[in-house]
């Protein structure tokens, strides 16, 4: 597989425990990531709230960039990132005109070809069957609220992924590594995304739905794959907690997060124990306590 | 979303029917939406309301028209374009410290100012935050790209 890497901004930044969970799991499952030299901001909302042409610049640049290097396909593990990449390649596809201006716009030549996969993808692609072989340590005691949140499914002529309304590809990968899922409401409502800082309120108040919805549902963690979905129910947890005086602690994993639970890394391994709520009661079983998470990453 | 809205994106999408963009432009709306695309993926009509959406923030950014209460997102919009302009990708901390001081030239609240301090400590703990923020090398063409696409007095 020879696999683009957009990390995008948050996966170097206050997302890094994603980016580092997501590297133990895909290096124990042979995927090498080669990150795109000099990539760039996708722009993310203030790009598409502020300037149309922009949106489709910064995006395009990065699929140039890849292109260029002759990939064709790549893995961008943010919702947002890869949504602007595949709006930006469905507009480049389908009109010469765009191609010809972007192209003299980001300096590249960019043919807007480069096929853009989130993370849940990447799994599918690697394979259910392969990822069962792998489990050395089975979910047991994990019951995930399986949380999409909005860009990861919408819009669907754009991302072309899953359903909509009732997505269960993520259900598929936890059931598979031996965990347990709930039935519940909210997996497409949103948590308020980019708008942790410019409006907290609305954050609040989405999240503090979202892990109520799933906490009625016995769910006892939900698992996500998009740092701002991240931020939004655990860095935010304490303080949805203080404005409605309701505690919830509850465990928010990273996909790659569990993956890399049921391959046998430790949590530290994953960057699990960087995370605000402490997930230290779910008690998830780590098959061997001195399997190390070095010995896991050469099997 | 729309719950929370004082004019959800069915009634703006009839507003501009009509001909009131003006008070489209002035509903809170427009920047409390978070660009989650529940409407335009529901939406029975198809209607892009979340591509329309888009189209009225850029109209309300480029007239200079924010209400008071619709600036901190503005604010909020701008500083994240300009430090991306400047770097190539996000420098959160910088982010921050310009989004914070931005609205305190604006509306002059200490409370907003300092209301996430306690957050950066927090987040150095966890090793997610660092003071030297990464930079694209090529910044020089990031900044050429911008100059092509948008109005640099606008940012």
């Amino acid at each position: 597989m020879n696999l683009a890497y957009y990390p995008g901004c948050a996966l170097h930044g206050s997302s890094n425990d994603y980016e580092q969970s997501l590297r133990a799991c895909l290096g124990a499952l042979e995927v090498e990531l080669k990150e795109i030299d000099d990539w760039i901001c996708c722009g993310a909302t203030a790009a598409h709230s502020l300037n149309q042409k922009l949106s489709v610049a910064l995006p395009a640049r990065n699929l140039a960039l890849a292109e260029n290097k002759g990939f064709r396909e790549m893995l961008a593990p943010c919702p947002m990132c890869s949504m602007q990449l595949l709006k930006a390649r469905k507009a480049l596809a389908e009109d010469e005109a765009l191609r010809r201006s972007m192209s003299e716009i980001v300096e590249l030549e960019v043919r807007g070809d480069t096929q853009v996969l989130n993370l849940i993808q990447l799994f599918e692609r690697i394979g259910l069957d392969r990822l069962k072989a792998a489990v050395k340590a089975p979910l047991d005691s994990i019951c995930a609220a399986c949380y999409y949140g909005c860009l990861l499914t919408r819009p669907a002529s754009v991302v072309e992924f899953d359903d909509s309304e009732q997505p269960r590809s993520m259900e598929k990968i936890l059931e598979a590594l031996g965990g347990k899922t709930v039935d519940w409401n909210y997996r497409t409502e949103c948590c308020g995304a980019g708008m942790t800082m410019a409006n907290e309120q609305t954050v609040l108040d989405l999240s503090h739905k979202i892990l109520s919805d799933a906490a009625a549902h016995g769910a006892n963690c939900l698992v996500v794959a998009c740092p701002m979905c991240h931020v939004n129910l655990d860095m935010k947890q304490p303080d949805i907690e203080r404005h409605y005086g309701v505690r919830h602690a509850m465990p928010i994993y990273y996909l790659s997060d569990v993956v890399g639970l049921a391959l046998g890394f430790k949590p530290e391994a994953l960057g699990v124990n960087r995370h605000f709520i402490c997930s230290a009661d779910l008690k998830v079983s780590t098959a061997d306590a001195d399997l190390k998470a070095g010995a896991v990453g050469k099997a | 979303m729309a719950a929370g809205m004082d004019t959800p994106p069915s009634r703006l999408i009839r507003l501009l029917q009509l001909g009131h963009a003006k008070r489209a432009l002035e509903a809170q709306a427009i920047w409390q939406c978070v660009s989650c695309q529940t409407c335009a993926t529901r939406c029975p009509k198809s209607v892009d309301c979340a591509g329309v959406m888009d189209a009225l923030r850029q109209l309300s950014a480029e007239r200079g028209v924010a209400t008071p209460k619709q600036q901190r997102t503005v604010l909020f919009q701008k500083a994240f374009l300009r430090n991306i302009r400047r770097n190539g990708r996000l420098n959160e901390l910088e982010l921050i410290g310009e989004f914070k001081f931005s609205t305190f030239l604006h509306g002059r609240s200490l409370s907003f100012l300092f209301k996430d301090a306690t957050l950066a400590p927090q987040l150095m703990k966890r090793k997610k935050f660092h003071l030297v923020g990464e930079k694209a090398h090529d910044r020089a063409v990031v900044a050429r790209i911008f100059a092509r696409c948008m109005d640099n007095s606008l940012l």
